[in-house]
């Protein structure tokens, strides 16, 4: 089954917690600059939003990279780096739409979003529920909802619950 | 490791830059925090320092664990010798920015000197540098922290900052980062100005290695839990802490025109119920789930579609209650004004409550206020005040001064009214019917401040026992103790406490409001090993933390005294003895401080805390903390 990480921007809190533990959880240090997930911030207007990888259906780092050291699980459709077969030339990293293909300074490697081997401890942390991992059959479901209230508050003429 | 980060002296005048490393037994004497801040203070300001002369010492430290995997590890300690009492200046400051100064190789910062013209520092990656700041001079905290993420061309720079009231050394002027984080208190702000320092910038890319990264996660998450399941917290996820003033209003426990009364009537638009339907969604800081920062915008007025944060519950009190308003937009309007400008929201509130007083009583005249009628409650005269404060305009160049100094400037009877502790205003509680609390404010070793040992859970009727179980760990208690607020007994030990409790944390770097501060269940002394243990490799007891926090509270002491603190400054305004709260509910109306029992209450303070009947540490205590040689 496919899961994806869904990013809730209302929600987050801008703590960056999802990015110290990614940290910690992948390179055993806490430095938000190694992490895979990053927090984007616009401060003086109170937004904050959390980015990840959402593992495309045609990853373009998949398709840029030379030596197919990107893969993309049938099963799960999570993109992995293979280190054993990339070269570091950091294609992948002009190619991703998203910037959330990231090159690690310290090891010299590049480095996305693996998806914690199907349990991704951003969401472990993130109690305010701004990121959560679904399956994606119901990706967009709770948009859907939360606007489609509001529609329906509107039709009955009455003020939203 | 997050031990190996570096204290780095900068001398302003002539721009010498050392750094030093810490040692493993200054961080068993102090952890780090506020406790290496007033060891670095002590040791690099000499006795009777001007403390807006080159000669005064602006230190900020990272605690223990900032940035590293402990809940909240968001916090920055500063101080320096306080241009508002003349002590100790101490103040901590949430936010990003003590995590990144740690991710850029520094753990403390020791500025001296004076720079010529205006100048900001910027750390990275194991270097600073001094930059040219005069084209920042002038700009308000915001926009300065956005020029200067401009400048460096880096989105992720977090920056600690002055405002104009700074700039123009108000003497209650703030240290700022992001959009509401402040350090607040004793007038560092000023201290910076002095300096002509704007802004330290920071951005780093240095690993903060853990001893056990895994348990650290997992001890994280049960720390975390353990914060979050407490129902204080979840209110505060919600609230933040304008939560505190239903229950603190309608019991009679708030000061409203500069205590003349004890309760706000009529004041539905401030409630939280109606701060909240302005809350649009909150925001944490660095690590932690509690993210009590409302976020707003302001929906009337001149200010009209400004976004800003808070209001903290000490707005409620400084543009409300204090100067008797009922209006929310004034609250709102208020909080962003002293973010924008870097004041202190407290003791700007209980500035403008006692001129509006010396107004009423006729102290001071319409001549003396330019024509500004200060009548209670008059929301335009407050906004407009603020803003004469913070650019020293008019009747705001006097208010801008320390509280005793202002007194001195308007003559007459005006000290009379005055309520302050060794120079400093408290906020809007009214302690009149709580002795514990009213002890705290009067030995805060920073003057009159709820942060320093408040033992607000003294409010909630905890069964003994169970109050007992709290304050005998890690130390054996077996004094009285009793469950009733407006009791004197045991009162001291349980602001000791509460003052060893908020210094530990203040050490780590963690905020308060994951100890006991306003919930009785959170983590305290006995988690703190294990958290140090995962993340450092440090081991301490719970009694070698306690030991830690007595030191340097008692330090603080030692610089205190060596400024001229006596016995004579831990103690109240008359107010507090003379006149009783007129309103609340029954438990509290009628009821005020009585000098006498206050006066065993401070003996037994001192006794508990191995000091004479001056305040003077003796010297057996100094030597069993190690300080006799300091």
């Amino acid at each position: 089954m496919e899961k994806v990480l869904v990013i809730d921007p209302e929600i987050c809190t801008g703590c960056r917690i999802c990015e110290q533990v990614c940290s910690v959880v992948n390179e055993n240090v806490v430095n938000p600059y190694r992490a895979r997930i990053k927090v984007m911030r616009w401060e003086t207007q109170g937004v904050v939003v959390p980015m990840a990888c959402q593992q495309c259906d045609t990853p373009m780092c998949r398709e840029v990279c030379p030596v197919n050291a990107l893969e993309k699980n049938p099963d799960t459709g999570v993109v992995t780096v293979n280190y054993d077969r990339c070269i570091g030339c950091r294609m992948c990293v002009a190619a991703c739409p998203f910037g959330l293909m990231m090159y690690d300074f310290v090891d010299k490697k590049v480095i996305k979003c693996e998806q914690c081997q199907g349990d991704p401890q951003c969401v472990r942390f993130c109690d305010a529920g701004a990121l959560r991992f679904e399956d994606k059959q119901k990706n967009g479901s709770a948009a859907r909802k939360k606007q489609g209230k509001k529609l329906k508050a509107a039709l009955s003429g009455r003020d939203q619950p | 490791m997050a031990l190996s980060r570096k204290i780095a002296y900068i001398n302003l005048t002539t721009g010498e830059i050392r750094t030093e490393t810490i040692s493993k037994e200054l961080r068993k004497q102090y952890i780090g925090g506020r406790g290496l801040d007033i060891y670095l203070l002590y040791r690099n300001t000499e006795k009777g320092v001007d403390p807006l002369g080159p000669g005064n010492a602006a230190i900020v430290s990272a605690g223990l664990l900032t940035g590293t995997l402990a809940s909240a590890s968001a916090r920055t300690h500063v101080a320096a010798k306080s241009p508002l009492t003349g002590y100790v200046g101490s103040a901590n400051i949430g936010g990003f920015f003590g995590p990144e100064m740690r991710l850029a190789g520094f753990d403390h910062l020791v500025i001296t000197g004076k720079a010529e013209k205006p100048v900001y520092l910027y750390l990275t990656n194991d270097s600073i540098e001094i930059r040219p700041a005069e084209h920042l001079w002038g700009t308000d905290t915001r926009t300065v922290q956005q020029m200067i993420v401009d400048e460096l061309g880096d989105d992720d720079v977090k920056t600690l900052c002055i405002g104009r009231a700074g700039e123009n050394l108000v003497k209650y002027a703030c240290i700022r980062t992001s959009i509401k984080n402040s350090a607040g208190r004793t007038g560092i702000g000023a201290v910076w100005g002095s300096k002509n320092l704007k802004a330290v910038a920071a951005k780093g890319t240095l690993d903060i290695k853990l001893h056990d990264p895994l348990m650290a996660l997992e001890y994280n998450r049960k720390i975390i839990d353990q914060v979050t399941s407490a129902k204080v917290s979840k209110t505060m996820q919600k609230l933040g802490t304008p939560f505190i003033w239903g229950v603190t209003n309608s019991t009679g426990l708030v000061r409203t025109r500069n205590f003349q009364s004890n309760q706000l009537s009529d004041a539905d638009d401030i409630e939280p119920e109606s701060i909240e339907e302005d809350i649009v969604g909150t925001a944490g800081c660095f690590g932690c789930q509690v993210h009590c920062r409302g976020k707003y915008v302001i929906r009337e007025g001149k200010y009209k579609g400004i976004y800003d944060e808070g209001p903290e519950y000490t707005s409620l009190g400084a543009f409300g209650a204090e100067v008797g308003c009922r209006s929310k937009t004034t609250v709102l309007t208020g909080n962003h004004l002293v973010n924008y400008y870097g004041l202190d929201n407290l003791e700007t509130g209980s500035m403008m409550a006692w001129a509006m007083e010396l107004f009423e009583k006729g102290i001071l005249t319409r001549e003396d206020t330019g024509g500004m009628d200060l009548t209670w409650g008059n929301d335009e005269a407050v906004i407009e005040l603020i803003h004469k404060i913070a650019n020293r305009e008019g009747i705001g160049d006097i208010l801008a001064d320390a509280p005793l100094e202002a007194a001195r400037r308007i003559g007459k009877d005006s000290l009379r009214y005055l309520v302050h502790v060794k120079g400093m205003s408290n906020l809007h509680s009214d302690e009149r019917p709580t002795p514990a609390l009213a002890l705290n404010v009067a030995v805060s070793s920073r003057g009159s401040d709820h942060l320093r040992g408040r033992p607000a859970i003294d409010l909630y009727h905890l069964p003994e026992p169970f109050l007992r179980k709290v304050y005998s760990n890690p130390i054996p208690y077996d004094g009285p103790l009793t469950s009733d607020y407006r009791d004197y007994e045991g009162k001291p030990w349980q602001v000791l406490w509460q003052e060893h409790c908020y210094e530990a944390v203040d050490c780590l770097g963690i905020c308060k409001y994951h100890t006991v501060f306003l919930g009785p269940n959170m983590p305290c002394f006995q988690e703190w090993p294990e958290l140090i243990r995962v993340n450092t490799g440090l081991s301490f007891t719970p009694e070698e933390i306690w030991e830690v926090a007595e030191r340097g509270y008692t330090l603080e002491r030692l610089f205190n005294i060596r400024e001229g603190l006596t016995r004579s400054e831990d103690t109240l305004s008359d107010r507090y003895f003379d006149e009783p709260v007129p309103e609340g509910l029954p438990v509290v109306r009628g009821r005020c401080i009585d000098r006498e029992k206050f006066r065993l209450m401070l003996d037994e303070y001192y006794r508990l805390r191995g000091w004479d009947e001056n305040g003077v540490p003796t010297p057996e205590k100094l030597k069993e903390l190690g300080l006799d040689t300091i």
